[in-house]
């Protein structure tokens, strides 16, 4: 189990008025105190970590969250930053003295711009919300976690969230163009806007990914794309994961850049067979989803050629989708993959390390390995085109030496993608889950660095504090 | 040949003597920006090579000094390129030298491919640096997808040598494509020039340049050949509301507007970018009679050439409105009186003392290169 730092005593000693004091900042209906009613906030997406915070502030506008962050940091009041509470690195854990500030009341979208492309969305819109705006108008936004259902967008800005087709349309931080950006002190600062590469420092390409370390964002301005003519998947199997990693080099070498390459091992195949009967061939050891965009004729000639290319390395079977249904069906294991393998372990953690793609082979053979060495199974689903790991690790949540023993394997399989060139991790964060990790990538200069540039946003670490860099010679949280 | 351990024992020592360095590359773009009040030079250039390239993965490393047509010719010999289309600073600044690729990164300098497909900064994946005291560090990797602590690759692609020395970029590649070809509009005023391509851009056709020279405003597809003869039919569809439509081939049109060729500017005119919504570049038109333009990105970087006075850049000022603004070329009076690129806010301000405090403490690297 990951440390959380002790509680400061004088914050929980003062409890009732630093409710009081919020009290004053907010309407009635935008704080919480209960219990009861903080329940729903004392965990994220990585529920094996639990904590009752302070409070929990649910502010509708931009000056509230000024207000209360101005309040918590005249106060010495610690703040966990929250969208969605999708975060499966525990980046939204809070803590027992601090206080949860919310977004997802503030799910407005302000402002639609086709002619430049862009979108001015509150913090608290789902991701799939910004899509479902513009999409009868033919537009979309590109970054797709899969949690896009429920995740905020001021989430997957702290996060740099990815998704299945990174590899054409790039992550979080290449759709962005500006953002209203709270500091600890409640100072707004507009960051960016709706034009690209503004001069001076790039404030905007460091706060996105900083995991709620350096301050909040209320507003959003994203880039919205065209959507394509069409998009189709085809699905290759082959007998050995060396040989559907050379498909995939294959693949990218020819010049196609699908606009999605999805990996799946034999354990993942068979998860997901079970759960969505998508007709994936069960005596494979590998398959890949590749998907192509265009217009019919474009799909057809993009999907020709990469089934030239996989036939070259002897593939089991191979099946174009003919139809968007189809092209569905071959989705719909790979979507549910999550919730497949919950339905044949009771609780697994999903792990996000990145590895160069060339070292596919002898990583997936090294936690196949640990896999028996540690007597848990994995199932291996990832985004192959960028290398994209997400082993799934089977525990039972109800045996503490099984969640111990689980923690134990994720921490070996991401000490191995940094061994090999890769890191800890692609598109989750580091959060609390990967915190003690953080020196297996970074050096004690480096992680200094970092600590020292969250300083000179945050000198008293009241900003998710806990969180990212090790507890361990910490000047402000060891104080 | 130097290496970069003697690179940062040189700054080290440089931080303990409070010595002020102007850091540069080949010195391309040196007339941009502020002039820099510095003791002595520390050139990158002895520091050079590509360190890692693995075509399968998209993937190249190269030192910090390495001339970007170097980089340019290893990528092309597995057809693969540059995505960013990083302009050739030698047409607006002169010079014999190739730009580097630490000085590309630095300014994070994005040529007309940038408006599909990310900026330079967005595809750097990892960096080597030094900081002001002389300490190496590193931030990001060489895999595509990394979100592990802070990217400081962001914070210092676009920098000018403010906030570290570069010595190793890795960044992304894509295949080069297999055709190109440019649609030309010939339109009767700037407005209609934009509104053409803003259709084109918010088309699913992937334009991958969006320009406009004159009364000409041109589309680029690049693609698969039978893709390109496909979406260029379709894309002269959406087109034809706007003007007279011809299909050209022509590379060195696309290579001038990236270097800012196409802008025509005198010799002893001045040059400035402005990066805005591309819907307000009609209204920056407007407000800027008699100067020199040239618009790329739909509409949203509009290049300007003029008279090197305070009062025209005064007007970009004005003219640039919400967006930003950079004074790219001028003669050292002019972009030491004035601001050459916008003021920040004063929360922003204080932040990003604190933030150059930290990563170099003696403010030695090319002070008063960004601000006075």
């Amino acid at each position: 189990m990951i440390r959380l730092p002790d509680p400061k005593p004088d914050v929980m000693a003062r409890r009732p008025q630093i409710i009081a004091g919020l009290a004053r900042l907010l309407p009635a209906d935008a704080l919480i105190t209960e219990e009861t009613r903080m329940k729903p906030y004392e965990t994220d997406g990585l529920p094996a970590y639990r904590q009752m915070p302070l409070a929990v502030a649910l502010p509708r506008t931009t000056e509230e969250v000024a207000a209360v962050l101005r309040y918590c940091h005249e106060n010495g009041v610690r703040v966990i930053p929250r969208g969605a509470g999708t975060s499966l690195s525990g980046g939204a854990l809070p803590l027992a003295d601090a206080v949860v500030v919310g977004l997802m009341r503030m799910n407005r979208i302000l402002d639609v711009n086709y002619d430049d492309r862009f979108a001015v969305v509150q913090a608290g819109v789902t991701n799939i919300g910004i899509t479902k705006a513009v999409e009868a108008d033919g537009f979309f936004y590109a970054p797709d976690p899969s949690s896009q259902l429920a995740c905020m967008i001021g989430g997957n800005v702290m996060m740099n969230s990815g998704g299945a087709h990174c590899l054409k349309y790039g992550v979080t931080a290449n759709n962005l163009l500006g953002v209203k950006f709270v500091t600890i002190e409640g100072e707004v600062i507009d960051i960016g806007g709706t034009h690209v590469d503004a001069a001076g420092y790039d404030w905007l390409g460091l706060i996105t990914g900083s995991e709620g370390q350096l301050g909040m964002v209320t507003e959003v301005t994203v880039r919205i794309l065209r959507s394509p003519e069409g998009a189709r998947a085809m699905l290759a199997a082959f007998d050995s994961i060396p040989v559907a990693g050379a498909a995939v080099d294959a693949i990218i070498g020819s010049g196609i850049i699908p606009v999605a390459l999805e990996f799946m091992d034999r354990p993942c195949i068979h998860a997901c067979e079970a759960f969505a009967h998508a007709g994936y061939p069960l005596d494979a050891e590998a398959m890949l989803i590749i998907e192509v965009e265009g217009s019919l004729a474009e799909q057809d000639a993009l999907l020709a050629r990469i089934r030239d290319i996989c036939a070259k390395f002897n593939p089991i079977s191979m099946k174009l989708a003919e139809s968007a249904e189809q092209s569905l069906a071959i989705w719909k294991g790979r979507k549910g993959a999550f919730g497949a393998v919950g339905r044949i372990s009771p609780d697994y953690l999903c792990m996000d390390g990145t590895i160069p793609t060339g070292e596919l082979a002898h990583v997936l053979t090294r936690i196949t390995e640990l896999s028996q060495q540690y007597g848990l199974g994995v199932a291996n689903v990832f985004h192959a085109g960028d290398g994209n790991l997400h082993p799934l690790i089977m525990f039972d949540a109800n045996d503490p030496e099984s969640f111990a023993r689980a923690e134990q394997f994720g921490a070996d399989i991401l000490r191995l993608c940094v061994e090999v060139g890769g890191c800890l991790t692609g598109e989750h964060g580091v959060g609390i889950e990967k915190r003690d990790l953080m020196p297996v990538q970074f050096t004690p200069g480096e992680l200094r660095l970092q600590r020292n540039i969250k300083s000179a946003f945050d000198p008293a670490w009241l900003l998710n504090p806990a969180k990212v860099f090790p507890l361990e010679d910490n000047p402000v949280l060891a104080a | 040949m130097i290496t970069e351990a003697a690179l940062a024992a040189d700054i080290a020592a440089a931080h303990a003597a409070r010595e002020p360095l102007l850091v540069q590359g080949h010195g391309t773009k040196r007339a941009m920006l502020r002039p820099v009040q510095a003791a002595r030079t520390l050139s990158t250039r002895g520091l050079s090579g590509i360190t890692l390239y693995e075509p399968t993965e998209l993937v190249i490393s190269a030192r910090a000094g390495t001339p970007i047509p170097e980089i340019e010719a290893a990528l092309a010999e597995k057809g693969q390129q540059i995505i960013a289309e990083p302009p050739d600073p030698r047409a607006i600044f002169g010079g014999d030298l190739p730009a580097t690729l630490g000085g590309i990164t630095a300014a994070n300098l994005s040529g007309p491919r940038r408006i599909a497909w990310g900026a330079m900064r967005d595809h750097v994946l990892g960096i080597r640096a030094i900081k002001g005291d002389g300490e190496i560090f590193r931030s990001g990797g060489r895999v595509l997808k990394n979100v592990t602590g802070l990217d400081l690759c962001k914070l210092l692609a676009g920098s000018h040598g403010t906030l570290g020395v570069l010595t190793e970029i890795t960044f992304k590649v894509l295949p080069a494509p297999e055709a190109t070809a440019t649609l030309a509009v010939t339109v009767p005023d700037i407005a209609t020039g934009v509104r053409a391509m803003s259709a084109a851009l918010g088309s699913p056709f992937g334009v991958s340049g969006a320009a406009m020279v004159g009364q000409r405003a041109l589309l680029r597809l690049e693609d698969f050949a039978d893709s390109v003869t496909y979406r260029s039919a379709r894309l002269r569809e959406i087109l034809a509301p706007y003007g007279d439509v011809a299909l050209t081939d022509d590379a060195a049109l696309w290579r001038d507007i990236r270097d800012g060729v196409a802008l025509a500017a005198a010799a002893d005119d001045a040059v400035w970018r402005i990066s805005a919504a591309p819907s307000a570049a009609p209204a920056i038109a407007a407000a800027l009679p008699g100067a020199k333009l040239l618009f790329d990105w739909g509409g949203g970087l509009v290049w300007v050439a003029g008279p090197a006075t305070s009062e025209m850049h005064q007007a970009v000022i004005t003219a640039a409105g919400l967006g930003s603004y950079t004074l790219f070329r001028a003669p050292d009076a002019l972009r030491a009186a004035v601001h050459v690129i916008p003021p920040e806010p004063a929360p922003l301000a204080a932040i990003g003392a604190r933030v150059k405090a930290v990563l170099d403490p003696a403010g030695i690297l090319n002070p008063g290169r960004l601000r006075a």
